[in-house]
């Protein structure tokens, strides 16, 4: 089946997410959530506003969940990230996996999320309790360096 | 007269930096990615952009080295904070 991912303003329904990937040759099926957190490097977090290259981050995603069931066979996977204003405790990510065995769904999970935060193109904005905002750079430099001059 | 044009994306933060989320950048024919930042570099603001933010030409991530034709869509990536 082809891998079902989403960018959406909507809440994300974990249970819809998790029944879109289950099926009866699955003994294991797993839900990852990312949520707002009410702190971020000691500052007190009020709520996250998320925003995307949205062509290229539904193409980055598309092509994560492809590449996820390729590379952990027979799994099948599902990827919603929410944008816009986001409060405490909503989730910003939401992926499901499915697989015959636990061992490969936990694998698959994790590669799925450290893969999104390495090449989907969303940025958040942090609200903190004080009334400032900024924009999160959880790295402090590019991920993929473009001035290397090689080839894509 | 430059012969081509292409458009700039520009994203979060680097929009805030540039004040403009979108902008038309003319070019030689054969330029690279490295000649439209330095096309970038230009405009006020931009000494806020690391000296090789990520760029992404019609939606695929790039090299400075990488060829850009007439039409293409160039987006300047800020670090991604997905998740």
């Amino acid at each position: 089946m082809t891998p079902v991912t989403r960018l959406t303003r909507d809440p994300i329904d974990p249970l819809a997410l998790l029944r879109s990937v289950t099926g009866s040759r699955h003994g294991a099926a797993l839900l990852f959530l990312g949520i707002v957190r009410n702190v971020n490097d000691g500052r007190a977090v009020s709520g996250i506003e998320y925003s995307a290259y949205e062509a290229m981050a539904a193409r980055e995603l598309a092509a994560i969940a492809e590449e996820a069931e390729q590379r952990f066979r027979a799994a099948q996977v599902a990827i919603a990230h929410r944008l816009g204003e986001l409060g405490l405790e909503d989730a910003s990510v939401g992926i499901a996996v499915a697989h015959a065995h636990r061992g490969v769904a936990y694998d698959a999970s994790r590669w799925i999320i450290e893969e999104l935060k390495q090449r989907v193109p969303i940025w958040k904005r942090e609200h903190y309790v004080d009334g400032s905002r900024e924009w999160v750079d959880p790295s402090g430099h590019p991920a993929v360096p473009v001035a290397t001059g090689e080839a894509p | 007269m430059e012969p081509m044009s292409v458009t700039v994306l520009l994203f979060a933060s680097y929009a805030d930096a540039l004040g403009a989320s979108s902008l038309r950048v003319d070019l030689p024919v054969d330029a690279t990615v490295a000649d439209v930042l330095a096309r970038l570099r230009a405009r006020p603001g931009a000494e806020r952009l690391p000296p090789s933010p990520l760029v992404a030409v019609n939606q695929r991530y790039a090299t400075a080295a990488s060829l850009v034709r007439p039409g293409d869509e160039v987006a300047v990536i800020p670090p991604v904070a997905g998740g």
